[in-house]
């Protein structure tokens, strides 16, 4: 929902603000009572993450959307991870279900069950294009008995995630949206969008082990945009087989560590 | 045939062995009139330890076999016999299948009698078909065309029909009524139906036809037969009723509704399809039933007749769903001038019983109902755009998958690493440098693009599957999980384990990404 900015004869009801950051925090306020009261958010029990986001987690009656740093299938496959991580962690119950659309089928569902998402808890759809996948989502949405929806589309206008959004909190339901690279240049998430929140993932090197031998992947999540919130970039390592993301060793230990295994590899 | 011939003739051995068909043609007697057929042919039942003949072909039945013979006697007597197994359940179907169409075509009293026969109640029904003796030459007519051969008796009392048509001496028997007893006056005893110890008692008496049972006093006859024997007699000769119970054909559950004024605008076509929803589901409530497919079929007036199908993933009658579903398909109907009449008839259902609403309680691992919104989705982007991926018992990767049903409960996958995507089919690296056997490759060419490795792991051996082809009998792949200098990680193979020439030609394909 855009921030409206209140009417005049709203802010004279209220006590008189003295400053600028008083004056936010009061708007902030009236915004958190607009809106309904939803389930609770889902954490990423990561401090760094937690604090940042501005319902301390994810919402679970919104649209968020995912996008690769870059239009390699590398950063592609991480992103895919990354939503996966989210969406197995949204459907922990376990006779929970959730839907994952696309247009074109290229997923590997064993891949995707070591992220935690098991095959009974994926229903997958596939649609002859984009304008189906939204469509099958936004039904999916409003029926309300999924535990979370995932769909990837290479367009989505503003129109197709206000319609999203809105029935995501119809349906109290999560809504994950997959933006593809569509050319090799342009940032997916250049467009408009009224998506609670939006990530940007792309690939890092992991950490070298003292064997030459590959270690936990390891990933730039970079929040682009939340709503009430300031957008911010970490490096995490990938999801477990739970499906949760972990902070990196501290960069001293990390230094030498990479040096050593360059040396191995050489 | 030639015993010598020219050198470039050559002429056959004389002591060659001869296929066994043949060797029977020239053995076995020329075959008589009318019997045409090639061997002669035996079912066998098995009984405890032995294998009996169920029944015998009318080849067979000429050389001497009989149904009740042991199949070993019958094979020492006759050289060339075609011996097969009998399907008595198969027998059954198909004569339940030709009574359910006797009950839906010719007679509503239909139903099966023992193993090898029919009753039909033709009361009233003949004259649709130009009489009784008309009928039947039909009805044998519809039986040659079905490869069968008939035998018919029409008489007044079930149980003379019965007897008439397995023991009689015609083919076709149409009886006048009243005269039952004079026609079953030669027949044998177990024409009247009647128990095996009752015939083992009678032949000690010494009667055989039916007709040494008409001047016996009722009281010694039942003393001595039982008085299942008199009841029998009774009913063949009409002085005791017999009732048939027929045969009740299943009729799909169908609904209609009819108008006083055609109608056109789609209110009013929501209305009428809301009510027959309605309706129908009392029906199939009645009848413990849930529809699977359920067809509207909408009689304009032009006579042109509009049909939408739904499909349901599993049996419903849950009336707001099949509303919703039928209102999203209600944009393909086109009234024209108008729609007189709306039918819905489900052709496909399945047994549903009474199910619980809900619980006062709130139980935490009830699952919703996927079903409706199955039904929902696929309604928008087609019944195969919906399904769930299962494990198929492979380890070549591309194989592991399969597609099921979207209400079905898959299994998974063994721990091995796997990537998230997999490249449609892989794609051959070039400019590899690789230390053999069994190291990754320190760099390679990928979409003209070079990669540099720093760490990997493997190999993880993959051998093909001979039991497919012949191409994969030796065939081995050993997979590698790789990482290169800025942070990609690869799913790459070599072909062959690099020792033995055979496994395979030591190329290089990349085949899926990690995150």
């Amino acid at each position: 929902m855009p921030a409206l900015p209140p009417t005049p004869s709203t802010r004279r009801a209220s006590a008189p603000p003295s400053s600028c950051a008083e004056t936010l925090a009061t708007l902030r306020q009236e915004l958190a009572g607009v809106r309904p009261a939803n389930r609770p958010a889902l954490p990423f029990d990561l401090p760094e993450i937690d604090g940042q986001l501005t319902d301390a987690g994810l919402d679970s009656s919104g649209l968020h959307e995912v996008a690769a740093a870059t239009a390699s299938l590398n950063d592609d496959a991480a992103a895919t991870l990354f939503l996966a991580g989210v969406a197995g962690r949204f459907a922990t119950h376990p006779n929970s279900t959730m839907l994952w659309a696309v247009t074109a089928f290229d997923l590997y569902a064993p891949g995707l069950e070591q992220v935690g998402l098991n095959p009974g808890k994926v229903l997958y759809g596939q649609g002859r294009k984009d304008a189906e996948v939204l469509a099958m989502a936004e039904d999916a949405l409003r029926d309300g008995s999924l535990a979370c929806v995932v769909a990837e589309v290479k367009a989505a206008d503003m129109t197709a995630t206000r319609r999203l959004q809105l029935a995501a909190s119809d349906g109290q339901t999560p809504m994950l949206l997959y933006r593809r690279h569509r050319s090799r240049e342009g940032c997916p998430l250049r467009t408009p969008s009224s998506a609670m929140t939006r990530w940007r993932i792309g690939c890092l090197a992991s950490e070298r082990l003292p064997w030459p031998g590959v270690g936990r992947a390891r990933w730039q999540v970079e929040l682009v945009r939340q709503r009430n919130g300031n957008p911010f970039t970490l490096e995490l390592e990938a999801c477990d087989a739970e499906g949760r993301l972990a902070l990196p060793a501290s960069a001293a230990d990390r230094a030498a560590a990479q040096e050593r295994a360059a040396s191995h590899a050489a | 045939m030639r015993e010598m011939g020219r050198r470039s003739e050559p002429a056959e051995h004389p002591f060659k062995a001869r296929h066994r068909d043949e060797a029977a043609a020239m053995t076995a007697p020329a075959p008589g009139p009318g019997l045409t057929w090639g061997r002669p042919m035996v079912l066998i039942l098995r009984e405890g330890q032995r294998e009996v003949i169920s029944s015998a072909c009318p080849l067979a039945l000429e050389l001497g076999l009989y149904p009740g013979m042991t199949a070993a006697h019958a094979r020492a007597l006759i050289a060339d016999l075609d011996v097969r197994e009998a399907e008595p359940a198969a027998d059954r179907a198909l004569l339940d299948r030709l009574a359910l169409h006797a009950a839906r075509q010719w007679t509503p009293t239909a139903s099966v009698s023992g193993a090898d026969g029919l009753w039909l109640d033709l009361t009233g029904t003949t004259h649709l078909f130009g009489g009784e003796e008309r009928f039947c030459r039909r009805l044998t007519a519809f039986m040659n065309r079905l490869g069968l051969t008939v035998r018919i008796a029409v008489a007044g009392t079930p149980g003379a029909a019965h007897a008439l048509a397995r023991f009689g001496s015609a083919a076709m028997t149409l009886l006048p009524s009243g005269k039952e007893a004079e026609a079953m006056a030669d027949l044998p005893l177990a024409a009247l139906r009647l128990q095996p110890d009752a015939l083992t008692a009678a032949a000690r008496f010494g009667l055989e036809r039916i007709a040494d049972l008409y001047p016996m006093p009722r009281g010694p006859l039942a003393r001595r037969l039982g008085l299942r024997t008199v009841e029998r007699l009774d009913q063949a000769r009409g002085s005791v009723a017999e009732p048939i119970t027929p045969v009740l054909p299943v009729e799909a559950p169908r609904v209609t509704r009819q108008f006083l004024e055609p109608i056109g605008t789609p209110e009013s076509i929501a209305q009428v399809i809301a009510d027959l929803v309605d309706d129908l589901a009392t029906v199939l409530q009645r009848r413990a039933l849930g529809a699977r497919t359920v067809v509207l079929m909408a009689d304009r007036i032009d006579g042109e007749v509009q049909r939408l199908i739904i499909g349901a993933s599993r049996a419903t009658r849950d009336k707001a769903h099949l509303k919703r579903m039928f209102g999203l398909k209600m944009a393909q109907l086109d009234p024209g001038l108008g729609i007189e009449a709306m039918h819905l008839l489900v052709p496909h259902h399945e047994p549903l019983t009474a199910q619980a609403a809900g619980t006062l309680v709130e139980s935490s691992g009830a699952a919703h109902d996927l079903a409706p919104l199955i039904d929902h989705l696929a309604m928008r982007a087609g019944p195969s755009a919906l399904f769930r991926m299962s494990s198929r018992e492979s380890d070549v990767p591309e194989r592991a998958m399969r597609r099921v049903s979207p209400l079905a409960s898959p299994k998974g996958w063994p721990e091995w690493k796997r990537p998230v995507r997999l490249l449609q089919r892989p794609e051959a690296l070039s400019g590899v440098v690789a230390l053999m056997p069994d190291h990754p490759p320190r760099r390679f060419t990928w979409r003209r693009q070079d990669y540099r490795v720093v760490a990997g792991d493997g190999p993880e051996r993959i051998h093909g599957e001979w039991w497919r082809n012949g191409r994969e009998m030796w065939a081995v792949r050993d997979y590698f999980r790789v990482e290169t200098q800025d942070g990609m990680r690869f799913w790459l193979f070599r072909r062959g384990d690099g020792v033995d020439a055979l496994t395979g030609d030591l190329t290089w394909y990349m085949h899926g990404m990690f995150g």
